[in-house]
């Protein structure tokens, strides 16, 4: 740790300027697209059920992402975000935690929440916003949250999350329990103020944090060239005093052996840890996006090839676990699951209308209930106008 | 009881609170072992340890992403900001984060541990950036709690109460008062519950209502008016969200004037949102307009702090002009 009030340090008689050049730091991989390891390269240890677990939440979230995005176009979902071509990034980053480590997550990382067991009907409920939604139907679609499943309650803006995970990692250390925390974040988020803040406070702290970044080429229309000049996200970790790496983020098996060894340091040694998936957002932003404006089919076309479900599927085939045939069938389930909870999901009520004012405070003030009475009068003079609220029977 | 300042009982209220739970954490610029800029943090590191009492890197924003992750894990920070003023850069992660932390969730996670005490208020010649009284951009806020005392014993039992609450609370000091405000405070634990004004004074004339520094202001002001032979009820919010309608009420159905005095500026100040209040609640019985008397709709000067402060002088003119209203 360099510290200015220490004069023992070497000096140089010619300026020697550090070039950005001469530092760019590898890429870990250890599976080809053909599933078949690099020369070298030792598959992780990772059994037989945890491999297929993957794998299947690979092909529910492919299930869920599809219809959803559908169902949005038919107007029928009022937003929608998918998480395709990243799937391996936080499934697998996922799949080498704790079930009790603490998850906060961007919004693109579904699969993570998936992979902890989050229940369809749950990520339906959550989606039309309707009474049964954790969330109260607050949030927009694909903010989720789960305090059963550790899984922090997604907000919009950006970055806000990442500091928050260097607090959540000092309350661990304080209290001695054994767990990290795990912070998803995009290339683009890390230009956020709130990624210096956090990564430098984890660096200070000695925090057990892993610092997730899925670097995909895009934030929204805004290629990464146009995001930052240096060596990635993985290239200022260091300057934070953060171990760090950057793996394939298209890799299953790199991605879940790299988290796999960042949990050790970060729970063992209170080392934060920062790690840099390269993939690539094979699909729009969100629903509200159109990727043709900004990128060409070509390129897309150069990352479908590159399929992480795809490779995995591979790789387990190899193994002698998965066949195709069994592959066919079980996307055919999901997909058959998705489009029933969606059905029934999109019949269960909104919430009540005191729900809009229940938990901005622990209790409601004065204010807030003078607000609920003046609402439910209104609503009861204008039940034409409050069809999902009138004539409903309040807690 | 001992006597002690603003500042003394700051520090007596956090001693008190880590004392009493292990979970309470002390941080913010130069807290640690310096004790803070205004030494309200004094000894706690020494007392209670480096885990426990702790510099950050200077980072408000960062200062604030991590107390909300250290309340949402289930400890209780006491995250400092130095002057209120440098408060905005953690603007994003107080409003947008800590506000509907609870409400966006469904009540699964909350920050409701959460306490944040800044220094705040003129009268130091502290300029533009030591001397903001930015309370109105936090009762604007859904979700956040702002609390501001006016003298060491009101300090200790709001700020203990505000650490103990279970909404994140904003606790404004008035650091012209840190060393000025002297007076007896308890030994013991005590707490001054939150949402409740005070009454100082009565009186049946007209009703004078402040926060913190400024109700030395208009203490002054009713003492010059009681001279004239006008009698003034005083009165001090003490939490401004959610504030005490119902204390005020009474007062101006009583009095049938109100005056309200604050150090920020009058346009969307926090006076703005008493007055519509009060007026629909007290329109029958109210014999003027609502008066405020606040500071101009200007930064905060240097060289002319003195004009700029809405004193017990203005505040006396407007008293007069309510009453020959």
């Amino acid at each position: 740790m360099s510290d200015l009030r220490s004069f023992d340090v070497e000096l140089i008689q010619h300026p020697e300027f550090v070039d950005p050049q001469t530092s760019v730091l590898p890429t870990f991989a250890l599976l080809q697209q053909d599933g078949n390891l690099y020369p070298g390269a030792k598959a992780p240890d990772i059994s037989r059920e945890l491999a297929l677990k993957i794998h299947d939440t690979f092909l529910f979230i492919r299930a869920l992402d599809e219809r959803l995005l559908a169902s949005q176009r038919q107007g029928r979902v009022s937003f929608y975000m998918t998480e395709t071509g990243e799937e391996a990034a936080d499934i697998c980053s996922t799949a080498a935690l704790a079930a009790d480590d603490l998850i906060m997550a961007q919004y693109r990382e579904q699969g993570a929440l998936a992979f902890r067991g989050f229940p369809l009907e749950q990520f339906m409920h959550q989606i039309f916003s309707n009474e049964k939604d954790l969330g109260k139907g607050r949030q927009m679609p694909i903010h989720y949250g789960s305090r059963d499943l550790h899984y922090m309650t997604i907000s919009s803006p950006l970055g806000t999350q990442l500091p928050q995970a260097t607090g959540y990692a000092l309350g661990y250390k304080r209290s001695g329990q054994k767990n990290c925390v795990i912070c998803y974040f995009g290339e683009g988020a890390a230009s956020e103020g709130d990624f210096h803040a956090a990564l430098n406070m984890a660096g200070v702290f000695r925090v057990p944090v892993i610092f997730f970044c899925r670097n995909n080429g895009y934030a929204i229309s805004t290629p990464v060239h146009e995001q930052l000049a240096g060596d990635g996200v993985a290239g200022r970790g260091p300057g934070y005093g953060l171990k760090t790496l950057r793996v394939d983020g298209n890799d299953a098996l790199a991605v879940y052996e790299a988290t796999r060894l960042a949990r050790k340091m970060a729970v063992e040694e209170h080392q934060p840890v920062l790690i840099e998936a390269m993939t690539y957002r094979l699909g729009a932003h969100s629903s509200s996006d159109d990727p043709s404006g900004y990128r060409s089919r070509k390129e897309e076309e150069r990352w479908r090839q590159k399929d992480p479900v795809a490779r995995f599927r591979q790789w387990l085939i190899h193994q002698g676990w998965w066949s195709e045939e069994e592959d066919e069938t079980r996307r055919e389930e999901h997909r058959q699951a998705v489009i029933t909870a969606m059905k029934k999901a999109e019949k269960v009520p909104k919430p009540p209308l005191e729900e809009l004012f229940t938990d901005v405070y622990k209790e409601m003030p004065w204010h807030l209930q003078e607000q609920l009475e003046e609402a439910r009068d209104l609503v009861e003079r204008h039940p034409e106008a409050y069809p999902a609220t009138a004539g409903r029977k309040q807690a | 009881m001992s006597q002690m300042n603003l500042l003394q009982a700051v520090n007596m209220a956090l001693d008190t609170a880590m004392q009493q739970d292990e979970r309470v954490l002390c941080f913010g610029e130069d807290v640690g072992a310096f004790g803070g800029v205004f030494r309200a943090t004094s000894h706690l590191q020494e007392k209670y340890g480096k885990d426990r009492c702790f510099n950050t890197p200077l980072t408000e924003q960062g200062i604030l992403g991590l107390a909300n992750g250290l309340a949402a894990q289930g400890q209780v920070p006491v995250a400092e900001i130095q002057f209120a003023d440098y408060i905005f850069p953690a603007f994003d992660q107080l409003v947008n984060e800590t506000a509907k932390f609870r409400y966006r969730s469904g009540d699964q996670f909350d920050v409701g541990q959460l306490t944040v005490r800044a220094p705040y208020g003129g009268g130091i010649h502290g300029g533009l950036y030591h001397s903001q009284s930015p309370e109105a951009y936090f009762t604007h806020t859904p979700g956040l709690k702002v609390v501001v005392p006016r003298n060491p014993h009101q300090a200790k039992g709001l700020l203990l109460a505000s650490i103990r609450e279970p909404d994140p609370v904003l606790f404004f000091e008035p650091k012209k008062l840190y060393r000025a405000s002297t007076g007896e405070v308890p030994e013991e634990d005590y707490e001054i519950p939150l949402g409740q004004a005070e009454v100082l004074r009565e009186g049946t004339d007209i009703t004078l209502v402040a926060w913190g520094a400024q109700m030395q202001v208009i203490e002054k002001a009713a003492e010059m008016a009681a001279e004239e032979g006008i009698s003034c009820e005083v009165i001090d919010l003490r939490t401004l969200l959610p504030w005490d309608r119902d204390t005020l009420a009474a007062s101006v159905k009583k009095t049938g004037r109100l005056l309200i005095n604050h150090e920020a500026p009058k346009t969307s100040g926090f006076g703005a949102e008493l007055a519509a209040s009060l007026q629909e609640v007290c329109f029958l019985y109210l014999e003027a307009p609502i008066v405020r008397v606040t500071g101009w709709d200007t930064p905060f000067p240097l060289a002319l702090q003195n004009e700029y402060l809405p004193n017990e002088h203005r505040t006396l003119d407007a008293i007069r002009a309510s009453l020959d209203y």
